[in-house]
This record gives C-alpha cells, structure tokens and sequence, in this order.
C-alpha cells in the first residue's frame, strides 16, 4: 500500500517534469506563456515576471511549488485561475464518465450474461456481433449519427449542450433535472458504447470460463436452482475481474470525454482542453494534463483497494 | 428387494464429439444395496467418474445418457425431468468430487454453501439452516464448526475442505453418496481418517455408497463389493475379498499384480502390457483383447455377461476359473 | 515458417497455403479481405478513378456547394454523393481522404511496430534490469489512455500531420515492444533455438534469420488491429481540429467539415465519409480478428 503510494507521487512527478518540459523547452516559452497580443513593454514585464530570465531548474522550481499551492497559471482567455477553470468544469465531465459506466456495467453485464450462457441462439450472436463494432467504430461519428437520428430526425432529444442542472452539494448537476438528464442521455451513451462491448466480452468471456468449472458441478450436484448458480455462484466469480477493469476504465472515459464533449457541445473539461489547444491557452493545458494524471492516480489506487476488499483470497492474505 | 437402492441396467453414456462417438460408457449394470459399499474401479479413462454423473444426471454436452435404465428405489432416473432430478439431488443422491478446492466455490463463505444446500430442500428459516450445518460439521469432526462456517475454502487444508465437502453432502442425510476419487488428492495418512469417517457414517446413516477410485488399496479397506471397469465396460463385479483374492478376469488379475505393495522388494514391478484403447475407435469384441495373454478368436465376440461362481457377475470367455478351483 | 525455408522453395508454400486455407473458413472474414484490398487500391489509384481532383481550386464552383447525393454539377459530372459547402464531390474527397487516412495509419503503424519491435527484443534478450525498466515504461506508456497521449503531445508541437503520426507512433510502440517481447520469450525456449545456439551461430543471426520469422504472426496480428486503432485514432483527432491540415484532409477532417451542416439536414457531408472510414475500420479488425484466431495455437481444436 505504501509502495504504491510512493509510486503514485512518483508519476505526478515524472507528469510534472513532462509537462515543464514540454511548455519551457519544447517551443519557445515566451510565445507560449505570455498572450500573443502582448506588446514589448508587457512582455518584458511578464518575462520577468514569469521568471523566465531565470536558468531552467529555478524554473521548474517555481513551477512545482506554484503547482503544489494550486496555482497553474492563468487563461489567457479567460484571464481566471486555469486551475480554477477546471475544476468548475469537472464535475460536468464526471458525471458524464460516470454515467457511462453506469450504462456500461447496466447494459453490459446483463447483455454479457445471455450471451455467455445461450451462445449459439440468434440473441447471442447478434449481441457478440454488437460488441465487435461497439468498440471499433469510430466513437465520433457515432455520436453524430446520434444526433442526427434522435435530434434533427426524430427530435426526440436535444441535440448539443448541458440543459437544466440542480444544485447539490453546492455543485451543478444534470441528472437532478429531467430536462439534464434528456440532455446527458445521449453524450453518456455514445462515451459508453466502447465500454458496453468490453464489459460485455468480459461478462461473456467469464461465464463461458466459469459454467464447465468444477464447483458449478458441484453447486449443481447440491440440487441448487440453475438461477442461484450463475446469479450467485458464477457471477460473484466474474465481478471481480469486471470491477477491476471497469474501474482502470474510469481514467479512459474520462479522458475520451475530451471527443464526446466536442461532438456534444458538453461544458465539461474536455470541451475546454480542446479549444484550450486550439487557441494555444497553454496555462489551461497545463492544468487540465495536472488534474487528469491526479484523477488517474486517485482512481488507480481506489481500484487497488476495491479489489482487495472484493477478492477474499487476497484480503485475507494481506490481514495474516 | 426394497433393500435395493441403486440399480443400473445396461447404462450406456456416449459423448458425440466432432471426432467421432466417444462410448464413456458402454452396457453396465449393477447394484448397490442399502448400508452397503461399492468401489467402482478402473484406470483413468476407464469411464468410472462418467458413470458416476450419469447417476446424478450431471453428464454435460456433447455427452448424453443413451440406453439403459437407473432404478433409484424403484423411480428410472432417466426419465425423470430436469426439476424432479434436482429435487433429488444434494436430497437423496449427493455427490463428493475429487478436488475440494476447485468444488468449493473460492469467493462464498462456507456457511453460504451450506445453508444454501440445506434451503434447496428444505423450507427452515436461515437460522436452523445455520444450525444444521454446524452439526454437520461437527459430525465430519471439524473442531470449533462456528468458526469455520464464517471462513472461506482457502482458509482451510485439502483434508478439512474434503470433510466440508462430506459434510455438505450428508445434509440431508441422503440414501446414496457417489464418490468420486474423494481422497485422491489427499495425503495417505487424512485419506485413511477420511476413509474411516465415511465408513462409520455410512453404516450409521444406513447410506448407499458407491466408491469411485483407481487405488485398490483404498477398495480393500472400504467395500463390500467391488466392479471393475475397463473402456467403458463393467468386466467383474463380486464381493470385495471374493475379487481381490481370486479374480477371475484376466484385467482385474492385471490390474491386482500390478499394485507396487503385492510385489516382492527387489523383483520388477508387473504390468500389462500395451495401453487402454482409445475410446473413439473400439475394436469389436472384448476390449481388453489386445493386451489379454487369454485372448483368442472368440474374444472377438462381445462377451456376454455370465455368472460362473455364485454372487459374481463377469464378461470374459476364458476366465481365470482355475483361481476359484 | 523458418523451418519451411530450411527444407527449401517446394516446402514453403504449405504453412502459407495452410494458414490461407483456414482464414477462408470463414466467408465475412474472406469478404472482409477483399473489402481491404478494395479500400487500398481505391487510395492508391484515386487520382485516376475519382471523377473530380477536389483540391484543384479549378474544377470547384461553390455554386456547386451542399448539393444532395445524385445532383449534377454545374460541369457535367454527377455528384454521387453530393457535393461539400466548396462544391467538391463527396465521393472524389472521400477517395482522396482514404490516401492520407490509410497513409497515415499504415504508416505510423509500421514505424511503430519497427521501434517497438525492436525495443521488445533488446527487452527479451537482455534480461534482467535492461527488461525490468523498459518494461515498466511500456506498462506506464500503456496505462495511459491513447487519446490523453497524443493530446499531450500535439498540444506541445502543434498540428501537421508530421506531428500526428509522431504522435501515434508514440501511442503504439508499446503494445509492439510487448507482443514482440512474449513473442521472443516463448521462442527462446524453442529447441530450434537450443540447437542454433548449440551451432555458436553469432547472436545477430539467431535473433534476424531463426528467431524473428517466427515472432512475426502475433506482431503482424497486432499489427492489422494497430493500424485499424491508428486509423481510428486520426480521424478523432482530425475532427477535433488537432490532426492533419485542411490541405490534405483524411476522412476524420471531411467529418469534422460536415459537422455544423448536420443540424439543417445536410446530412451527407458528414454520413459518407464516416461509412467509408467505418467500412475501413471494421474491415481491417475482422481480417486481423480472423487471422489471430487462425494463428492462435491454443484455440486449435
């Protein structure tokens, strides 16, 4: 546990070495920290301020301490905090990333199921075939055809931005409102399909494992009903690889947000990264790359320790 | 006989493979009496654990019950349906497997396990499940049964998690246990404290017990009768001392000859020459010909069963007549 | 197949032949094949089949523009697909997009698979403390989500389409390093290579002319589902404006252009580009799909 504490603030090191090097080596530092439309006087006042003049470790120096009080710079467009930026737009893309592995675990592990214990019937292999191009079409398109369908088409959805939120814990949620949550239903779906299909393979692939395993036999060969067997027996055996992955999938949802918040006009972080690059706003890049690596982190370890508490070969080991 | 609690009658199970017809099991039959003991042996392959699902009804695809019939006190099992087969089994027919720890399912609790055998058959609240199954435990002689019901599979050693396993399967206290290869696994000196347990039980409970093993020694200790088996077919069956003794199929003679403990120190080990036929493509006729010293052409006729001593049941045409002289 | 070599040019062609054989068991899998070759030659050939050059500014008329599929132009030619908000014809952009997508996700793809292949190597060979670091900077280069990675590294350098294969090169030389490594190790152990050691053969020889024959099936597998990621990977980052230039635009850039023509119904801007790059995709994953489980030795009956 330890170690693996040691190793996390390793890799937010390593990140912010990265990053420094990226920003002040890579490019030219003045262009990229100082608004282009500053005029001589202002740049050289901002150099000085920045600290620019000063030899490159003394820079990184400032950086990591101004990293580690929270102070990543400003936006040049919006002239805010970056890191503040971010955080007011975090908790859209969360609940975005999290809702989608509510769907993926939802639809994928019941879809996983049949699959797995009927794999010949027409529903098994029409669902298999699903998973396949679930996770190799190309996500982006998907939401626009998305869009087109259930938007411009039907006009059963809307077809871009955030809707109503409510407030909850002094922060803004959308699946509070109803007209969110039609808001949320399709950015979620489309972030979630390439998690659908990997949970269901995953579901599939464990069920097709488990069913020919002896202690199936014997649960059976006890007289136990056919649903108490894979209900209980067979699938409290999958969830603990399923749980593993789906958690380390939280960090890829949540950066893959980064496309469906572009496609769905969705204010969260990725929608900001994105124009961020575009219009070369390199504090808030800085600060988006900071707080995804920390999420990361934070979400690898809560994995790690989810898994201990699930597995009882491991939690015991570690007791004794 | 209402003494009768198994009877097999010409029980053939056949696995239809991509590769062809595998018959695991070809034309047996036998009987196992109340209280009483059979060992069921054979080497690997012999078709000794198929018969043992086929009676618990627990045969898999590609493989199916074809022919014969298993009078279970009176009731055909084959033709009873899926429900009515669960009904009975872990009830009144309970199976023990050869590897505990892959039998019990590593992530549930042992009390989980065994309430949920208890509740399959019997309406009692959680509570008297809970209680029943510390009995059972405590009968299987597991010291401190509370503890252990709270912990999991791996938490205990192979001879504790055979005896949950027999614990498990005497719940119901049901007429007839199949073991398969339950000591296998086991150190000698737990497979014959195991043995014993069984054995004690058995004649308590007045359970049925069909052994299912390739060791012959354990067979002495334990059974009343014994059947051997060799590609899919039942070649002898008698009483336990009587087929030891005196066997009267040139196999069953093989197979006593070459236990290591029979031989004397020093000479070389006796084997039977050559290897058990594949079961995708038997010969016609006897099949143990190939390797038999006795074979000649009758042998090429599937030998019938026949009774030459009284209590003994045989399919040779040249049996060893002159051991029972 | 090395030994094939060995036994010389008549033996060669049976684990070929073999392997042939067994991928046509399955006919999506065939059809898949055919859709790839297709798919190429149309990439390689477009400036001769497509039936306008959509970048010569001479032959476009923005009267032309946002035509739906099957109108003419004003110059004579049928908009089969219709036409974009330039007047270009959809079905030359999309055969002029399918050079610079495959072009770039073939591309980096063998880039990648030349570096990583190389790295899994030197890994499995060295050993010891050599294999532990570059292993642990390939798990920490794969634990990183692909999309994250080429952001990062394209906010940094800028867009090009230089930069964008750089970028996905980066992104996929582990999985390469890691599959050639397991590839190595397994062959390591082979007697082939006991008793080529045995001959003293020089250790360059052993790994290029015994070793690596052997390694290729599961890298080329890899390689077929890369490519198809790379491809994919692209067209993200062209639709999101941080790929190629609007000089040479994939398919993902020709997506992107339609986006904001979606909302008024102009659907086709948008559609026939992504089905072309779906078709693609979808095509070179069955075909690697089929080939690994052919190659796969443990699902052999």
């Amino acid at each position: 546990m330890l170690r693996r504490l040691i190793q996390a603030v390793f890799v937010m090191l390593a990140m912010t070495v990265i990053v420094f090097i990226g920003v002040n080596v890579i490019g030219d530092p003045v262009e990229i920290l100082i608004s282009p439309e500053a005029d001589q006087a202002e740049r050289a006042r901002a150099v000085a301020a920045l600290g620019l003049d000063k030899p490159l470790w003394e820079q990184y120096w400032r950086f990591l301490l101004g990293a580690l009080q929270g102070d990543l710079g400003r936006s040049f467009v919006f002239n805010e905090p970056a890191l503040k930026l971010i955080a007011q737009r975090m908790p859209a893309t969360l609940e975005l990333a999290l809702t989608a592995v509510l769907l993926s675990v939802v639809i994928g592990i019941p879809a996983g199921l049949y699959a797995g214990l009927k794999p010949d019937s027409i529903g098994g292999r029409m669902v298999m075939g699903l998973s396949i191009m679930g996770f190799s079409l190309p996500t982006f398109w998907i939401g626009l055809m998305l869009i087109m369908v259930f938007a411009v088409q039907l006009g059963w959805l809307p077809s871009t931005g955030r809707g109503q939120t409510a407030e909850l814990f002094g922060v803004q949620w959308s699946f509070l409102t109803r007209d969110g949550l039609a808001h949320m239903a399709m950015p979620a779906f489309n972030l979630a399909l390439g998690n659908i299909a990997l949970v269901l393979r995953l579901t599939r692939a464990g069920v097709r494992e488990n069913l020919p395993m002896d202690y199936v036999k014997f649960a059976r060969a006890k007289g136990i009903s056919p649903r108490r067997v894979v209900f209980v027996h067979v699938l409290k055996n999958i969830m603990i690889p399923i749980v593993t992955v789906v958690g380390l999938e939280i960090g890829g949802l949540i950066a893959f947000a980064v496309v469906t918040e572009s496609v769905f006009a969705w204010p969260g972080m990725g929608k900001l990264i994105i124009d961020s690059i575009n219009v070369l706003d390199r504090p808030v890049i800085v600060a988006y790359l900071m707080m995804i690596v920390l999420l990361f982190i934070v979400i690898n370890l809560i994995v790690d320790l989810l898994y201990t508490v699930l597995d009882p070969r491991v939690r015991l080991e570690n007791k004794e | 006989m209402s003494d009768l609690t198994l009877d097999v009658q010409g029980l053939s199970t056949h696995f239809f493979t991509r590769a062809g017809v595998v018959k695991a099991v070809d034309d047996i039959s036998f009987q196992v009496s109340r209280g009483r003991v059979l060992g069921l042996v054979g080497e690997s392959g012999s078709g000794k654990s198929v018969t043992g699902f086929s009676v618990i009804g627990l045969v898999d695809a590609p493989g199916r019950i074809t022919a014969g019939r298993i009078l279970f006190q009176g009731t055909d099992l084959t033709k009873l349906d899926e429900r009515a087969l669960r009904d009975l089994r872990g009830n009144r027919i309970a199976m023990i497997f050869q590897d505990p720890m892959m039998t019990l399912n590593p992530v549930l609790r042992i009390d989980t396990q065994m309430i949920e055998t208890v509740q399959a058959h019997d309406n009692v609240s959680r509570e008297t499940a809970r209680q029943r199954s510390r009995d059972a435990l405590g009968m299987v002689g597991i010291p401190s049964p509370e503890e252990r019901l709270n912990a999991y599979p791996h938490q205990f050693s192979g001879g504790m998690r055979q005896r949950v396993a027999i614990a498990i399967a005497l719940l119901h206290r049901p007429d007839l246990i199949i073991a398969d290869e339950p000591t296998t696994a086991l150190d000698v000196t737990i497979q014959a404290q195991i043995l014993a347990e069984v054995q004690k039980l058995a004649r308590e409970v007045g359970t049925a017990l069909i052994w299912i093993t390739h060791d012959l020694s354990v067979i002495a200790g334990l059974a009343d009768d014994i059947a051997v088996m060799y590609a899919g077919r039942i070649v002898e069956t008698g009483a336990v001392e009587e087929v030891l003794d005196r066997p009267l199929h040139p196999y069953t003679h093989g197979l006593i000859g070459s236990v290591p403990s029979r031989n004397a120190r020093g000479s070389r080990l006796r084997q039977i020459p050559g290897m058990t036929p594949s079961l995708l493509n038997l010969p016609p006729g006897c099949a143990f010909r190939s390797r038999c010293p006795r074979a000649d052409a009758a042998c090429e006729q599937d030998p019938p069963d026949t009774h030459p001593v009284a209590g003994r049941t045989l399919r040779c045409f040249h049996p060893q007549l002159e051991m029972v002289a | 197949m090395s030994a094939a070599e060995a036994a010389g040019p008549a033996k060669q062609e049976t684990p070929f032949r073999r392997f042939m054989s067994e991928y046509a068991e399955s006919p999506v899998a065939v059809a898949s094949l055919i859709a790839v070759v297709l798919i190429v030659g149309i990439a390689l050939f477009a400036p001769w089949i497509s039936p306008q050059n959509p970048y010569d500014l001479a032959q476009l008329d923005i009267m032309d523009g946002r035509q739906a599929p099957g109108t003419k132009s004003l110059e004579g030619i049928t908009f089969w697909l219709g036409s974009d908000d330039q007047g270009r014809d959809m079905l030359s952009g999309i055969m002029y997009g399918l050079r610079i997508s495959l072009g770039v996700g073939v591309g980096s793809a063998l880039i990648a698979c030349l570096i990583g292949t190389a790295i899994g190597l030197i890994a499995a060979f060295a050993g010891g403390k050599v294999d532990g670091g570059l292993m642990r900077l390939v798990d920490l280069q794969l634990s990183f989500p692909s999309i994250l990675v080429a952001l990062m590294i394209l906010a940094f350098l800028g867009k090009g389409v230089m930069n964008v294969m750089l970028a996905l090169v980066i992104v996929e030389w582990a999985r390469f390093a890691r599959t050639a490594r397991s590839a190595a190790l397994v062959e390591a152990r082979r007697e082939y290579m006991e008793a080529a050691r045995c001959l003293a053969l020089p250790k360059w020889r052993l790994v290029f002319r015994h070793m690596l024959p052997n390694c290729m099936p599961p890298i080329i597998v890899i390689g077929t589902i890369l490519v198809a990621r790379a491809i994919t990977l692209e067209a993200t980052l062209s639709f999101l404006g941080l790929g190629v230039p609007i000089t040479e635009p994939s398919l993902g850039l020709l997506i992107a252009n339609g986006y904001q023509y979606m909302l008024s119904g102009k659907y086709w801007i948008s559609f026939y580009p992504g089905i072309a790059l779906l078709v693609t995709i979808m095509a070179i994953n069955l075909v690697g799909d089929q080939m690994r489980d052919v190659l796969n030795p443990r699902l052999k009956k």
